[in-house]
């Protein structure tokens, strides 16, 4: 009901005043609907909302429901509070997937900040072919990771890899390696596909910190007899620190949720010595139907990358600040 | 010509910034809101609930495995085109990995939408029941027109009383050998024992050509050879009232069992195959033996201009096949069965059930059983009569009856949901490439009945 802006006296002249006229109150009620600026911000946003809420919000808060139900396929289930999450803490698989993710994550994120810095320095430099060169370090990020893993488990074949075949040739070794056939070693593999796919997106973004660097930082160092070492620890990394915590935190966050590598390249296996939290939530919540469980493995990662995640909040705010 | 829109649009684009812009954004948001609607038509669609007319009912989508036949393949598509003329509705086919089946049943059934017909391997029936249409009176009709059941069809789709799946047809696993090696190393037979079979692969390991056996997560092989090791070794997923009872020195003695004949006489790189894997490795000639369907075989023979054995003749002439041997408790195998399951979800399970008693009827599964040339043989023995039989090549003809020494998932308990699950886990399969990978056979077992124990009680 529309309230008087005349006093609010509730007289019946101050209600005479602010009764529209019966032809007009349709159009002046949605202009001043349109015209407020509040409003129409909320009817922007609205599409955003409803699209966060539905992709985001919704599936995140039914995986929340799943995990504390004995849902599975074609079950409803009913709610069973922690009892999914201490089955699944546990399970010897699971606490395998557990480890697993945390050393592929680790080694992985290593192995890319190293070698991705590396590159960063080398493109950096002035040489004929530059862009070609920089463009074509983008392949690997570029093709899709399940082609391309597909790719390299051919090379990591057990019966017919062309590795094993060129270290045989060469005489580094007699006997066949067990890529993907034992579970160290397949481990290993999905750590150097990972790094092979993943170092271009820490080489291109530090490539593009590096950029922001001034050259005459570099030179008056140079000036004053710094050496090569010398110039990239005192200017160069402390300038590109922000920069590589954002990327490190990224990279953090797709490897520890890593499914797809793993899931063509090893399906988890020899005998899940290579499961990840996702594939391993994967084989229990999908293929094997018990949603439930699989939502509840799949939810152990969260808390671990609320943790990376408020940490670089936490430092690019004090960064901010500084 | 200039629409009225137009007009409101460029006049209110020819006012000073900062001006009040009334018109044009009431326009737009009265305009957004009204094309949103009209141009989707969705009013209509949103106030039935339901798809549109045309979406419904005439179209049957089935989804199955690739089949490691392709001309089988080819065949369902061609048989397609005769299904939509004879039943008036569209039928088509989607063949994905077989290995992916599971999840896209999963997916499908908890959105509730999905292909009206599943491929249903080994006992899925059982773990998919709340999602599947009752099929009994198909399976009535199919057993009236082509006689009784093999035992492990009937068990793997019949829950509860109910039949939830249309049994197709059983792809039976024996070992495909290569006759000259074998006869190398002194084997002119194929060995009756696990224990001969593992001095002999042994020498032929040695020689350069191990038995190939995979030990991976697949659907297939893997089951298919750790389920009746441990059977024939005297052990058992689950006592006949369906508890747990894997805890044995049988299960240990099938172990290590595995163990040696690993080191000794398999391709180590088997752990990491998958059903595939071992058909490019007999194919390309690197294995001695492989238990697998008659797939090897066909490829051979269709393949003989260009898969050839190391004197250069056409590989095919060199395979035989044999059952698996007998171990100290029995020779029994496990062959894998396929069933259709019609969805619940589905908007026309009518229709979906006319398709299937078209496909599994007589007429069409022969056309389609002469294409699989024995790789698939039938769930009745109706199909043991089938001409095929006396005209097939002599290293098929033991595919024929080879589905009467099958025992079915979950043994001595029933094949229920608890043994899909054991099934779907890999418990059994994992329990062996354990053992080869180092652990103890006692733990390996151990660990393994944990496992079922967790699922079975």
């Amino acid at each position: 009901m529309k309230k008087s802006i005349a006093g609010g006296s509730g007289s019946a002249a101050g209600l005479e005043a602010v009764l529209p006229h019966p032809g007009t109150s349709q159009p002046r009620g949605l202009t001043r609907f349109l015209e407020s600026e509040r409003l129409l911000a909320g009817v922007l946003l609205a599409p955003t909302v409803v699209l966060l809420g539905m992709f985001i919000a919704y599936p995140f808060v039914m995986g929340v429901w799943l995990s504390l139900s004995s849902v599975s396929v074609g079950n409803p289930g009913e709610f069973v509070g922690i009892k999914n999450f201490v089955k699944a803490w546990n399970d010897s698989i699971f606490r395998t997937a557990f480890y697993n993710t945390f050393f592929y994550t680790f080694w992985a994120t290593i192995f890319k900040l190293t070698l991705g810095m590396w590159l960063a320095l080398l493109l950096n430099r002035h040489f004929r072919g530059k862009r070609i060169v920089r463009a074509a370090m983008l392949l690997p990020f570029i093709v899709p990771t399940v082609l391309s893993t597909f790719a390299w488990r051919w090379m990591f074949d057990p019966t017919f890899s062309v590795l094993n075949w060129l270290l045989y040739q060469t005489g580094f070794i007699t006997t066949k390696l067990p890529f993907l056939s034992d579970g160290t070693y397949g481990m290993w593999c999905a750590i150097v596909v990972n790094t092979w796919r993943g170092m271009p997106f820490f080489a291109i973004s530090l490539l593009a910190g590096l950029q922001t660097i001034s050259p005459d930082l570099q030179e008056a160092a140079s000036l004053d007899g710094a050496n090569g070492w010398h110039r990239f620890w005192h200017v160069t990394w402390p300038l590109l620190k922000p920069v590589t915590l954002v990327v490190v935190v990224f990279s953090i966050i797709q490897t520890f949720s890593d499914f797809q590598l793993i899931y063509v390249l090893t399906g988890g296996g020899p005998a899940n010595a290579t499961h990840l939290l996702a594939t391993y939530a994967y084989q229990i919540g999908v293929a094997t139907g018990l949603l439930g469980e699989g939502a509840a493995i799949s939810l152990f990662m969260l808390p671990v990358l609320f943790i990376v995640v408020w940490l670089q909040l936490r430092y690019l705010r004090r960064l901010e600040g500084a | 010509m200039t629409t009225p829109d137009l007009d409101v649009s460029n006049a209110a684009a020819t006012k000073h910034a900062g001006e009040p812009t009334d018109v044009s954004r009431r326009t737009f948001l009265a305009g957004s809101v009204v094309a949103g609607v009209a141009a989707a038509g969705l009013e209509g669609i949103l106030a039935a609930g339901r798809a549109p007319a045309h979406a419904q009912g005439t179209r049957i989508n089935i989804v199955r495995w690739v089949d490691f036949i392709p001309a089988c393949d080819i065949e369902l598509k061609r048989q397609a085109v005769d299904a939509s003329k004879a039943l008036g509705a569209e039928v088509v086919f989607e063949f994905i990995n077989a290995n992916d089946l599971q999840a896209r049943i999963t997916a499908a059934m908890q959105s509730g939408s999905g292909p009206d017909i599943i491929h249903m391997l080994h006992n899925w029936p059982h773990l998919y029941a709340n999602g599947l249409v009752d099929v009994t009176d198909l399976v009535e009709w199919q057993v009236k027109e082509q006689g009784a059941l093999y035992g492990q069809s009937e068990a793997y789709t019949k829950v509860g009383g109910r039949f939830l799946a249309l049994p197709h047809g059983i792809v039976p696993g024996l070992i495909a050998y290569r006759k000259s090696m074998f006869d190398e190393v002194g084997a002119t037979t194929f060995p009756k024992t696990f224990d001969e079979l593992r001095q002999v692969a042994t020498k032929l390991k040695k020689k350069g050509h191990p038995y190939g056996q995979t030990l991976g997560h697949t659907f297939g092989d893997a089951p298919s050879w750790a389920y009746p090791l441990l059977w024939d070794f005297g052990g058992m997923e689950t006592d006949k009232s369906g508890k747990a009872a894997l805890d044995s020195s049988h299960s240990v003695e099938a172990v290590k069992f595995m163990n040696a004949f690993w080191k000794e006489a398999c391709d180590e790189g088997g752990l990491a195959w998958d059903d595939t894997n071992n058909n490019r490795a007999f194919l390309g000639g690197e294995i001695c033996a492989t238990l697998n369907g008659a797939s090897i075989y066909i490829a051979a023979k269709r393949g003989q201009e260009k898969i050839k054995d190391d004197k250069g003749e056409p590989m095919v002439r060199d395979i035989q096949h044999a059952r698996l041997p007998t171990g100290p408790a029995g020779a029994w195998s496990y062959h894998t069965a396929f069933a259709h399951g019609v969805m619940k979800y589905g908007k026309n399970p009518k229709l979906a059930k006319d398709f299937l008693k078209w496909l599994h009827g007589k007429e069409q599964y022969a056309k389609w059983f002469q294409v699989a040339e024995g790789f698939s043989v039938g769930s009745t023995k109706f199909w043991e009569q089938h001409p095929l039989w006396s005209t097939i090549d002599e290293p098929m003809k033991g595919f024929r009856t080879a589905p009467d020494n099958s025992r079915t998932m979950g043994f001595a308990g029933p094949p229920n949901a608890k043994a899909t699950e054991a099934y779907s886990k890999y418990v059994m399969v994992d329990m062996f490439a354990k053992g080869v990978q180092g652990m103890k056979p006692e733990d390996a077992v151990k660990w393994a009945s944990e496992e079922l124990k967790k699922i079975y009680g």
